[in-house]
């Protein structure tokens, strides 16, 4: 629990960070929250020798709407999340899953930035920034570009960073009016990451889902976005075939480890069973 | 207002005023415990101290190659580094367990589970040693490693313990194996074997407590500092048992007792894992005798919980024999202990088991047989008391457990079978099959108490009816009702049968009354948030008469505290809380005659009023215990030393037996097996209750932790013995959140032979707890013909239960 030497640099914008980075190569990491990086550095799993605080960049932080996309900026923290009344009144899925990360104390610290960029399949943002088809803005050396969170997750730890890229803002299309909502977490007490979780946005017309997007948290190496599962369930009064055939389609592609919170035979079918639920729920929230 | 009303106002403000015992005195020490006041070892700073840290075993079991500490040596900052061969001329690379056996501070020619203690590096920070920690080169060959109990005696298992495979007999008898520590027995053999031959109805059940950990908030740490001028050692620890850990650091440095100073300062909870000395101690110690420096070393949250002593790993085959009416005719009880690497239990010496006979519980049964097997593994050792007295919540978890395995073999409601098999309120003090003298109860009145409280009958009822909705598939909810009436065993002990490496278990008190009339008292146990500073002082206060808030009560520092064998086993207030009583009586009779000379009268014409002596029929006539102080120093009666103190040592006559009935109700989700407890309910009896609010705040405590045992709280290995979730992240330890709503309630049947009648509180909600959440899941499951289900009692392995009765679609 003591971490390895390490240098602490503050610059004060994005570019100075990036040069920072591409410089100083292999052994730098952005510092966002520190609530993963530095749980890493104390078992020593990770040792950076110089951390490139975020802190000090004016204009990481906050959360507005810029057309059809609400944006929000890499640092603003979770606990801003929970008490953002944009996000309540346009994306509340996003205040429910902030309130089931880990504890207050760290949800002050750790920021959307890091939870996203951070790679862990424990995350709860990554599966829910899937489910909502957000879109990362990366600024590097090269410059700036957007990459679909669909397409970002490549294993655990390996995402489509490129080196000395920093995650600046994410930024997520303006959920329809009337949509239903939910993130359903299993969880074995407060502080801990999902056995499995499932987020979930729907329309519907009348008893009729007009579109679904499903994403799961904690089973496999990526989160994952549930594009079969979703597809079995558009056009349909999600009858319990329908979701039942959801639910199998949803299990099917989870991959998860076998880990103190289970074998991998249980947080697959709690995939399914959060699935479900997260279903009920959000179809009864949808109001079109 | 008349006379006789003046008086009794007059009383009951002076005692009030006393903050004795019975009182909901808040606790002194949390004024600085809330506030980050309190001071432990890791704060102590000293100059020109330095840190030492671990290199530790990868594997669980393997051959040490070759260590190489040049490269650890070479690193700035780094002063030292010590391995077995500089330990083994001192005679210092092995240390005695507690147990009987000996244990490796640093290993030398093999590692025997993971994480185990190779390397000491000291360097000038706790940073540079951690990184040079890195540098200390071992070269392993791996050996073929035990990880189940059940394989340490098959005849081709790798022989775990080389430095004693010729030893084939050990502290406590005979060992049938290389990897067999020792086999005890108790009780009638021969006749259990015939109650069972003919018996009506018989069950048998393994059954398993779990490995799990004590986890104290703080962990273990020391700092040692050696005076080489004067030749004396000062040691601060966290130590449950400060004296007897100065008297083993003496005998095995060959120190004098008296140049040693052990301190052991606040303590952030101990729950039976500081009990027993630990790598860190010594190699902290011979740091400093070497360097001359003050040496620290904390143990960080994953060394404690896979390193530092465990606590259950049980394995018990437990059976119970009755009549078809329910009467139980005989218990027989064989457990396999898995005692991890070296056996390092926290046990009096003569009970290898601890107070596993105890087993027999609440119940009069006539005959019964326990056999305990000791086996080595390649895991950590330990095997202590987490709170409880010695192996008690195991034989409480056995008996309770099993008894609910007999009803529904006699189809027979469980509350029922017990208010049978009750030992009886006249057949105390009780001669048990197993040998204890219990001393006193009510068990009926308690257990009756406590189902009119819940409303059993109406509970059952209500599960009667979710029963058949569950079965109709408009319900996916099991209720479990669970239920544990426990009998402990605190307070060791006699001397007769309870000495730890030859010391007996009694326990002082030394209280010294200042002229002024405030009290200083110390005593040889030592609090680690039990609050005694709180409560010995409401014993003083009762018995002189003196305000609680005027007695400072101090502990832990062997130079000025008594000696005492420490805080474990909730042997605080029956020995030394007892001490404390017999103590101010000494001081009490030699004030009364202080008293009696002042008052010009004759000892006899004086009587105890609350605060003061007076004089039997002219209460206008009295001597307060304050002013009576002042004489005692200034003018005492001729011929009487001056000065009011007096000390105790207290030689228990018996054990005590505090007992309980607890009541809890779960409702299981069958789709993902999370388990919400709906309500807990614990009737505790612990004889006279000297403070009820720390009572409470002790029984909230002890459930807390029951609650986390079973419910998840594991330290599971690999087949590797790779020892898995040794971190918060994975270990269980409930949060408020998680954490149900406990009520309480009580009875009072004090124990005959204590002084002032009280038993012990701390950690009978733990000991019966356990089963009272493990008997609720296994109720909720069992009109499904579930079989025994085995703790911990975590969501997944509920829905593998699940699974196995194909309850889910
Ligand atoms: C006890 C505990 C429980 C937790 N429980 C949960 C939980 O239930 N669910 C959950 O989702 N999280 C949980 N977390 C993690 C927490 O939410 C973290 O705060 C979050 O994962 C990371 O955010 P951060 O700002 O702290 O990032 P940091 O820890 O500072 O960084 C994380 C990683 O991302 C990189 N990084 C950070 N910001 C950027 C950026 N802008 N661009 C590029 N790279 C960047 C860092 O270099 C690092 O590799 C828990 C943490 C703890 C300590």
């Amino acid at each position: 629990m003591i971490p390895g030497t390490f240098a602490y640099h503050r610059p004060t914008t994005i570019g100075s960070a990036v040069a920072l980075l591409i410089e100083l190569g292999e052994d730098a990491r952005p510092l966002a929250g520190g609530h993963s990086l530095i749980p890493l550095m104390k078992t020593r799993l990770a040792s950076p020798e110089h951390l490139i605080d975020l802190a000090g960049i004016d204009g990481l932080s906050g959360i507005a709407r810029s057309d059809d996309d609400i944006v929000i900026g890499a640092m603003t923290t979770q606990h801003s999340l929970i008490g953002s009344s944009l996000l309540s009144e346009l994306a509340p899925i996003i205040r429910e899953t902030s309130l089931m990360i880990a504890d207050p104390q760290i949800r002050y610290k750790g920021t959307i930035g890091g939870n996203c960029a951070n790679g862990d399949p424990g995350n709860d943002m990554p599966a829910l920034m899937q489910c909502l088809n957000a879109r990362y803005a990366l600024t590097g050396n090269e410059g700036s570009r957007e990459v679909l969170a669909r397409d970002f997750y490549l294993g655990a730890y390996e995402t489509a960073l490129a080196a000395g890229e920093i995650l600046t803002a994410v930024r997520i299309p303006v959920p329809a009016a009337g949509h239903g909502y939910a993130y359903e977490k299993l969880k074995r007490k407060v502080g801990d990451y999902a056995t499995a979780a499932a987020a979930v946005m729907i329309t519907m017309a009348g008893d009729t889902c007009m579109s679904v997007s499903i994403g799961l948290t904690n089973v496999a190496e990526t989160p994952l976005w549930a594009e079969e599962a979703g597809r079995l369930l558009v056009g349909t009064k999600l009858d319990e075939g329908s979701v039942a055939s959801a639910v199998a389609a949803a299990e099917a592609i989870t991959d998860p480890a076998s880990d103190m919170r289970g074998p991998a035979d249980y947080r697959t079918k709690m995939a399914g069973v959060m699935l479900r639920r997260a279903l009920e729920r959000a179809r009864s929230r949808a109001t079109a | 207002m008349n006379e006789q009303v003046k008086i009794d106002l007059d009383r009951a403000e002076r005692t009030e005023k006393l903050q004795g015992m019975g009182c909901k005195r808040k606790r002194v020490e949390d004024i600085r415990f809330t506030q980050g006041k309190g001071s432990y070892v890791d704060d102590l700073k000293l100059p020109g101290m330095v840190f030492g840290d671990f290199v530790r075993s990868p594997h669980a079991h393997a051959r040490i190659v070759s260590i190489d500490t040049s490269r650890a040596k070479a690193m700035p900052g780094v002063i030292a580094v010590l391995t077995a061969a500089d330990l083994k001329p001192l005679g210092l690379h092995y240390m005695p367990t507690l147990a009987g056996d000996v244990q490796a501070v640093l290993a030398e020619e093999k590692v025997l589970f993971q994480n185990q203690e190779v390397a000491f590096v000291i360097a000038e920070d706790r940073y540079i040693a951690s990184d040079a920690t890195e540098l200390v080169d071992v070269e392993y060959e791996a050996l073929p490693c035990i990880v189940d109990p059940f394989k340490s005696m098959l005849p081709d298992a790798p022989i775990l313990r080389e430095d004693i495979k010729d030893k084939m007999t050990g502290a406590h008898g005979p060992r049938k194996h290389p990897n067999h520590i020792f086999e005890w027995q108790i009780g009638d053999k021969q006749a259990t074997d015939d109650v069972f031959a003919n018996a009506e109805v018989t069950i048998k059940e393994m059954l398993l407590d779990h490995r799990t950990h004590p986890s104290p908030l703080e962990t273990c740490q020391s700092v040692a500092s050696f005076d080489k001028v004067k030749g004396e050692l000062t040691l601060w620890g966290t130590f449950q048992a400060p004296h007897v850990i100065r008297t083993v650091v003496s005998l095995i440095s060959g120190l004098p007792e008296h140049k040693i100073h052990v301190i052991a300062p606040d303590i952030g909870g101990g729950f039976g894992n500081k009990v027993g000395a630990y790598a860190g101690y010594v190699c902290s110690v011979v740091g400093s005798i070497v360097l001359g420096v003050p040496v620290k070393w904390v143990e960080d949250r994953m060394e404690n919980l896979s390193t530092t002593s465990f606590a259950r790993d049980y394995h018990m085959t437990t059976e119970l024999a009755a009549t078809k009416e329910g009467k139980i005719l005989g218990m027989r009880v064989h457990v396999l202990a898995d005692h991890g690497a070296f056996d390092a239990c926290a046990d009096p010496s003569k009970w290898p088991a601890g107070f596993m006979n105890i087993c027999t519980g609440s119940y009069d049964i006539p005959v019964a047989h326990l056999a305990v097997d000791g086996v080595y593994t390649n895991k950590a050792s330990g095997g202590v008391a987490y709170r409880c007295s010695f192996r008690v919540t195991e034989a409480v978890f056995a008996i309770e457990r099993a008894i609910e395995v007999l009803a529904q073999k006699l189809s027979m409601d469980s509350a029922e079978l017990r208010m049978k098999n009750f030992i009886k309120a006249e057949q105390f003090p009780y001669q048990s099959a197993l040998g204890w003298e219990y001393d006193s109860g009510n068990y009926h009145v308690a257990m009756q108490k406590a189902m009119d409280t819940i409303g059993y009958k109406q509970l059952r009822a209500e599960q009667a009816e979710k029963r058949e909705a569950f079965k109709r598939g408009e319900t996916r909810e099991l209720m479990g009702i669970g239920i544990s009436f426990f009998t402990e065993i605190v307070g060791a002990g006699p001397a007769k049968n309870c000495d730890i490496l030859g010391i007996a278990m009694f326990d002082s008190a030394e209280i010294r009354i200042h002229p002024t009339g405030s009290v200083i008292a110390r005593m040889g146990t030592k609090s680690q948030g039990q609050g005694h500073e709180t409560t010995y002082a409401q014993i003083i206060a009762t018995e002189l008469g003196i305000p609680a808030d005027d007695i400072m009560i101090e502990e832990g520092n062997t130079d000025t505290a008594p000696y005492g064998l420490g805080t474990y086993g909730s042997r605080s207030t029956p020995v030394a809380g007892a001490a404390t009583a017999v103590a101010a009586r000494k001081i009490k009779a030699k004030a009364q005659m202080i008293a009696a000379h002042m008052l010009e009268v004759h000892e006899g014409d004086l009587e105890w009023d609350i605060d003061r002596f007076r004089v039997k029929g002219l209460p206008e006539k009295f001597k307060t215990m304050k002013e009576i102080a002042w004489s005692a120093y200034n003018a005492p009666p001729p011929n009487m030393e001056p000065g009011l103190e007096a000390v105790n040592y207290y030689e228990p006559p018996n054990m005590t037996y505090p007992f309980g009935a607890y009541f809890c109700i779960m409702d299981i989700d069958v789709d993902t097996g999370v388990a919400k407890t709906r309500r807990f309910y614990a009737l505790d009896d612990c004889g006279t209750r000297i403070n009820p609010m720390i009572i409470e705040g002790q029984v909230h405590g002890g459930l807390t932790e029951a609650f986390a045992c079973a419910m998840g709280q594991e330290i599971r290995y690999d087949e590797m013995g790779n020892v898995m979730g040794a971190s918060f992240m994975d270990f269980f330890l409930p949060t408020a959140v998680e954490t149900p709503k406990w009520e309480t309630d009580f009875t009072v049947t004090p124990s005959p032979h204590h002084p002032i009648g009280a038993k012990g509180v701390g950690e009978s909600p733990h000991v019966g707890g356990v089963p009272c959440f493990s008997n609720a899941v296994n109720d909720a499951y069992a009109f499904l013909g579930a079989g025994n289900i085995q703790m911990p009692h975590d969501a997944w392995r509920l829905w593998k239960v699940g699974e196995r009765l194909g309850l889910h679609a």
